[in-house]
C-alpha cells in the first residue's frame, strides 16, 4: 500500500464530515464525494438539538440512563454495545462541538443550555435556536474547509457515487462516480471508502427527506454484495406539513401548548374549516383516547391518523389530511409557538392563528441501512458506511435528538478504523477492478441512454412512493405488503422501458435520477419483504394482525442479500450483553 | 375556464450556449410552490407550444428555505423557489383568494453567477471567499479536550443570527457593487467574518480576517445601498455586520500603518 492511506468519504452530511476530520487530523488523504455542496447536505434539517448526559442540571443524569433510553426507545432492537459506546462518547462530542464554535443556547452563567425531549425524564439535549442541525453541519464544514485549504482534503462537490469498484477478492478498492455537470463517468483509487449518505425518503415519494435521500448508493452496495440490515424500520412522524414537493416537519409542540386534531364528520364537507361549527368536527384522538387526547404517543398519534384517512375515507377533501387546530388558542399561547407556525405561514399561505393547519404524518428517518459491524465496516472489506446510511445505534425507533449524535459518533469511528484498515491492506493485483467497474456502469449508461422505451422515470417514482407511503409506513398488512411487492416487481420491469426525455450529456438531471431510481426499487423490495416477513409489532414496525413485539422469534436484526436478482432475508441474534429486554411501556408515566 | 397556469423559463443548454425562452402551461392545483411547479414539468416536459422538450435543470436540495441551494430570479427578483408560492405569485394577496391565472410567472438564473444550465448557476465564490476570511475556529484537533471557553447568551444571541446564513448568495446576487470590475466578496462572507470574530476561541485569526477584507475586492467596496438585508431570505442582520467589519478593518489598517 501507499505509505498515505487514502480514504474515499461519501456524503458530506455530519457523519461523512466527521470521518473526513479524523482522517485528515491522523494524517491520511481524503476525497471527499457529494451531490451537492457539502454545506447544503440533509443534515441542516435536523432541528430539536443533539442528546448528551451532560448532566448540566444537576437531575443526576448519566451516559447509563441515556444508553438505556435508547436500547428502550429502539424497542430492544438495537446492538447494544455500539449504543453504549456512543452515549458514553455524547458529552466529549458536545464539548468538541462547542469549541467549534456551534452557537449552542447558553444559559446565565455562560454554560451550555439543555432541554428534555422524547423518550426520557431529563433534559438532555444541547440545541442551537429551532436550527441545531444547520449549525452542528456548518461547524464540521468549517473544520473541512480549513483542511481543505491546508491540503488535506479534497472535495468532488457535483460527483455521484455510482459503485464500488471491487478486485478479484471482493475487497474494495475505490469507488465509480459521475461528475453531474460533464456527466463523465470514472473510476477513483481509495484504500478503503466510507458510506456516509443518509437515508432513503425518496422511496417513499415525498417525505421530510430532502431530494437527495434516495438510498441510492447503500441499494447500489446492497446490490454489490453488503448485506442490508432492518431496511423495514422507518419512523413516520405524526404531524408534517404535505406540500406539493415534499412534507415538512410540524413540531409536537403545537399539541403540547393544546392544539387540537380534526376532521369534518361529513366527508363530503364543502365549508372552510373554521365555519365548521364544533359539533361536525370529529376530533378523533380525543374521542378514542379521552385520558391523553391529542397528546398520546407518537406512533400511535400517527397511527390513528392514518386509519382516518385510508380505512374510514374522512380525510380532508378526500386528501391525505387532517387537521391540526391552534386557531382557537389564546394568542399568549400561540405567541409560544412563534417559530413553527411563521414555517407553516411561509410555506402554505395561510395564518395558523386563524386557519386551522392541514397535516398528515411523513416519513421521517430510516433506522435500517447498510449493516455493519461494531468498526462501522460492512461485510466487504475495505466498504465503511456511518450516520443513517447504517443500521446500527437506533434498532426498531429513534429517539429525538439521537440523530445528530448517532452521525458524528459513527464518522469518529468509521474514520479512524479505515485508517487503521488501509495501513494493513495488501497492495492490489491488476488494476484492482478499476477497468472492469466503469465498463460495466458505462453500459448502464449507455442502455439507459439509447432506450426507446415509452415510461416516464418521474411517473414510475409517483408510483412507487403512492405505493410504499399506502403499504409499508404506519401500519401493515401481509396483503398490502404482497400487493407492494408485485408492484415493484411490474416498476422494475416497466422501468427497462424508461425513455429519458432528456438525453443530453450535460447536467442532466433527469438522467442522473433515473439512475437513482433503479436503486430507489431494489431497495424498496428489502423494506417491504423484510415487513412482510416480521409478523411482530415493534417500535415503529406495526402489525395489526400481529400487535405484540415477538422476542421469542423476532428478537433479531433483518440482513437483505442480494441474490439472483432479488432480496434473501436472513436473520442474526441481537448484542443484549447490558441490558435484558423489558416490555416497553410509555403510558405509567 | 382552464385551471392551468403560464410560466416561462428562461433556459440555457451549456454554459456558452445561447439562452432561449420556453413556456409551459401547467395544471394549477392550490398551494404550489415554484419547485412543485418545476417537478410538474418533469413529469410532462412538453411546451405550451406543443413542442417535447426537456425537464429543467435547477439546485434544490431541502425544499424547505435552510440548504440555500434553489435560489432563482422569480417574476424578476432574487428568491428561494422551495418558499416562493405560486398563489402570491399569482397575485392572491392572502391564502384561499383566488390567484389571478392570466398571468405568467418568470423565471430565470441568478444573473450574476456563471450558468451551468437552466437555472442552475455555479456560486462557489462564495465557499472560495470564506476560506479567504478563514471562516473557522482553529481548533487544536477534534480529541477530547473538555468544554470550550465560557459564552454569555447574550454573546450567544449576536452569534446565532449570523450563524443562520444559508449561502444562497442572494444578497450577492442583489447587490449593485457585486461584479467583474470590484471583485467585492460580497455581504455574506462579511457577516461570516464577524460570527467568528466574536467566538472567543475564533477570534485568535481576527487580525487575519480584518486584513483579508482591506484593500480592492474588500469591505471599502460596499456602496451601502442595502439591498441585501431587504433580500436576505433568513433576515439576516448584514448591514450591521458590515459596518461593525468596516471599522474593525479601518482600526486594523490604521495600527498596522503604524506598526509595519
Amino acid at each position: 500500500m501507499a505509505a498515505t492511506p487514502r480514504i474515499i468519504v461519501v456524503g458530506g452530511g455530519l457523519a461523512g464530515l466527521s470521518a473526513v476530520i479524523k482522517i485528515a487530523e491522523a494524517g491520511g488523504k481524503v476525497d471527499l464525494f457529494s451531490i451537492v455542496p457539502v454545506k447544503r447536505s440533509h443534515s441542516v434539517c435536523a432541528q430539536g438539538g443533539i442528546n448528551a448526559a451532560k448532566d448540566l442540571k444537576g437531575e443526576g443524569d448519566t451516559v447509563l440512563k441515556h444508553f438505556d433510553d435508547t436500547v428502550y426507545g429502539g424497542d430492544f432492537l438495537a446492538n447494544q454495545t455500539p449504543v453504549k459506546n456512543m452515549t458514553a462518547q455524547g458529552p466529549a462530542i458536545i464539548d468538541l462541538l462547542d469549541r467549534m464554535g456551534v452557537p449552542f443556547n447558553r444559559t446565565p452563567e455562560g454554560l451550555l443550555d439543555f432541554r428534555r425531549f422524547g423518550g426520557t425524564l431529563y433534559q438532555r439535549t444541547a440545541f442551537a435556536g429551532a436550527t441545531t442541525g444547520q449549525q452542528l453541519l456548518y461547524a464540521l464544514d468549517e473544520q473541512v474547509r480549513r483542511h481543505e485549504d491546508e491540503g488535506k482534503v479534497t472535495k468532488y462537490e457535483g460527483w455521484e457515487f455510482l459503485s464500488a469498484v471491487l478486485d478479484d477478492n471482493g475487497v474494495c478498492r475505490g469507488i465509480c462516480a459521475m461528475d453531474l455537470r460533464t456527466m463523465e463517468t470514472r473510476t477513483f483509487p481509495a484504500d478503503a471508502i466510507i458510506i456516509c449518505t443518509g437515508g432513503n425518503g425518496a422511496i417513499f415519494g415525498k417525505s421530510t427527506n430532502s431530494v437527495v435521500c434516495t438510498g441510492s448508493a447503500q441499494s447500489a452496495l446492497y446490490q454489490q454484495g453488503a448485506f442490508y440490515a432492518n431496511g423495514e424500520f422507518i419512523q413516520v412522524h405524526p404531524t408534517a406539513i404535505p406540500g406539493e414537493d415534499k412534507l415538512r416537519l410540524m413540531s409536537e409542540s403545537a399539541r403540547g401548548e393544546g392544539g387540537r386534531v380534526w376532521v369534518p364528520r361529513d366527508r363530503n364537507e364543502k365549508r372552510a374549516a373554521q365555519s365548521i361549527p364544533e359539533g361536525d368536527r370529529w376530533y378523533f384522538l380525543e374521542e378514542r383516547y379521552p385520558k391523553y387526547g391529542n397528546l398520546v404517543p407518537r406512533d400511535i398519534a400517527t397511527r390513528e391518523i392514518f386509519k382516518v384517512v385510508y380505512e374510514d375515507n374522512m380525510g380532508i377533501d378526500g386528501q391525505p389530511m387532517v387537521y391540526l387546530d391552534v386557531s382557537h388558542l389564546s394568542s399568549e399561547r400561540q405567541n409560544k409557538l412563534e417559530g413553527i407556525l411563521e414555517i407553516y405561514e411561509k410555506f402554505v399561505g395561510d395564518d395558523p392563528r386563524k386557519v386551522p393547519m392541514k397535516i398528515f404524518p411523513g416519513m421521517h428517518y430510516t433506522m435500517g441501512g447498510l449493516w455493519v459491524d461494531f468498526n462501522q465496516q460492512t461485510n466487504i472489506p475495505g466498504v465503511y458506511a456511518a450516520g443513517e446510511a447504517d443500521y446500527s445505534i437506533h434498532g426498531a425507533n429513534r429517539l429525538g435528538a439521537n440523530s445528530l449524535l448517532s452521525c458524528i459518533y459513527g464518522g469518529f469511528v468509521a474514520g479512524p478504523q479505515a485508517m487503521t484498515y488501509a495501513k494493513s491492506l495488501a497492495a492490489a493485483t491488476g488494476d484492482g477492478g478499476h477497468a472492469a467497474e466503469l465498463q460495466r456502469q458505462e453500459e448502464k449508461n449507455a442502455a439507459l441512454l439509447n432506450n426507446k422505451g415509452t415510461e416516464n422515470p418521474f411517473k414510475i417514482w409517483r408510483e412507487l412512493g403512492d405505493t410504499m407511503t399506502k403499504h409499508a409506513t404506519i401500519v401493515r398488512y401481509n396483503a398490502g405488503l404482497d400487493e407492494a411487492d408485485a408492484k415493484l416487481v411490474e416498476l422494475l420491469d416497466r422501468y427497462k422501458n424508461v425513455n429519458l426525455s432528456d438525453k443530453s450529456q450535460w447536467a442532466n438531471t433527469s438522467f442522473a435520477f433515473t439512475r437513482q431510481l433503479y436503486n430507489m426499487l431494489e431497495l424498496a423490495r428489502v423494506i417491504v419483504q423484510g415487513a412482510r416477513l416480521r409478523d411482530e409489532s415493534r417500535g415503529a414496525h406495526y402489525k395489526p394482525d400481529f400487535p405484540n413485539r415477538d422476542d421469542e422469534n423476532f428478537l433479531k436484526t433483518t440482513k437483505a442479500a442480494f441474490v439472483d436478482g432479488a432480496p434473501s432475508i436472513s436473520y442474526e441474534a441481537v448484542d443484549i450483553s447490558h441490558i435484558t429486554p423489558r416490555p416497553r411501556v410509555y403510558t405509567s408515566s | 375556464m382552464p385551471n392551468t397556469i403560464k410560466v416561462s423559463i428562461k433556459r440555457q443548454a451549456t454554459p456558452d450556449a445561447r439562452a432561449t425562452t420556453e413556456t409551459f402551461e401547467i395544471p394549477y392545483r392550490p398551494n404550489m410552490n415554484i419547485t412543485s411547479l418545476l417537478g410538474e414539468i418533469a413529469l410532462n416536459p412538453r411546451t405550451v407550444n406543443g413542442t417535447d422538450t426537456t425537464p429543467i435543470t435547477y439546485d434544490s436540495n431541502c425544499l424547505e428555505e435552510i440548504c440555500g441551494s434553489c435560489a432563482m430570479l422569480i417574476n424578476g427578483k432574487a428568491m428561494m423557489a422551495c418558499s416562493a408560492l405560486v398563489d402570491k405569485l399569482l397575485g392572491a394577496a392572502e391564502h384561499g383568494q383566488k390567484p389571478d391565472l392570466a398571468k405568467t410567472i418568470t423565471l430565470a438564473p441568478l444573473s450574476k453567477f456563471p450558468v451551468v444550465r437552466d437555472l442552475a448557476v455555479d456560486r462557489s465564490v462564495l465557499f472560495e471567499n470564506l476560506k479567504k476570511v478563514k471562516a473557522w475556529v482553529p481548533i487544536d484537533g477534534s480529541y477530547d479536550l473538555g468544554p470550550g471557553p465560557r459564552q454569555f447568551p447574550q454573546i450567544q444571541e449576536q452569534r446565532y443570527p449570523l450563524s443562520n446564513c444559508i449561502s444562497c448568495t442572494i444578497c450577492m446576487e442583489v447587490c449593485p457593487q457585486f461584479n467583474d470590475a470590484t471583485g467585492f466578496v460580497g455581504a455574506a462572507t462579511i457577516a461570516q467574518t464577524k460570527l467568528f470574530n466574536m467566538d472567543p476561541a475564533g477570534s485568535v485569526l481576527k487580525e487575519e480576517r480584518l486584513r483579508a477584507l482591506a484593500g480592492d475586492g474588500g469591505i471599502q467596496e460596499c456602496g451601502f445601498a442595502q439591498n441585501c438585508v431587504q433580500a436576505c431570505p433568513k433576515q439576516l442582520p448584514l448591514t450591521e455586520a458590515i459596518s461593525d467589519i468596516g471599522r474593525d478593518v479601518f482600526v486594523q489598517q490604521v495600527k498596522d500603518f503604524f506598526t509595519q
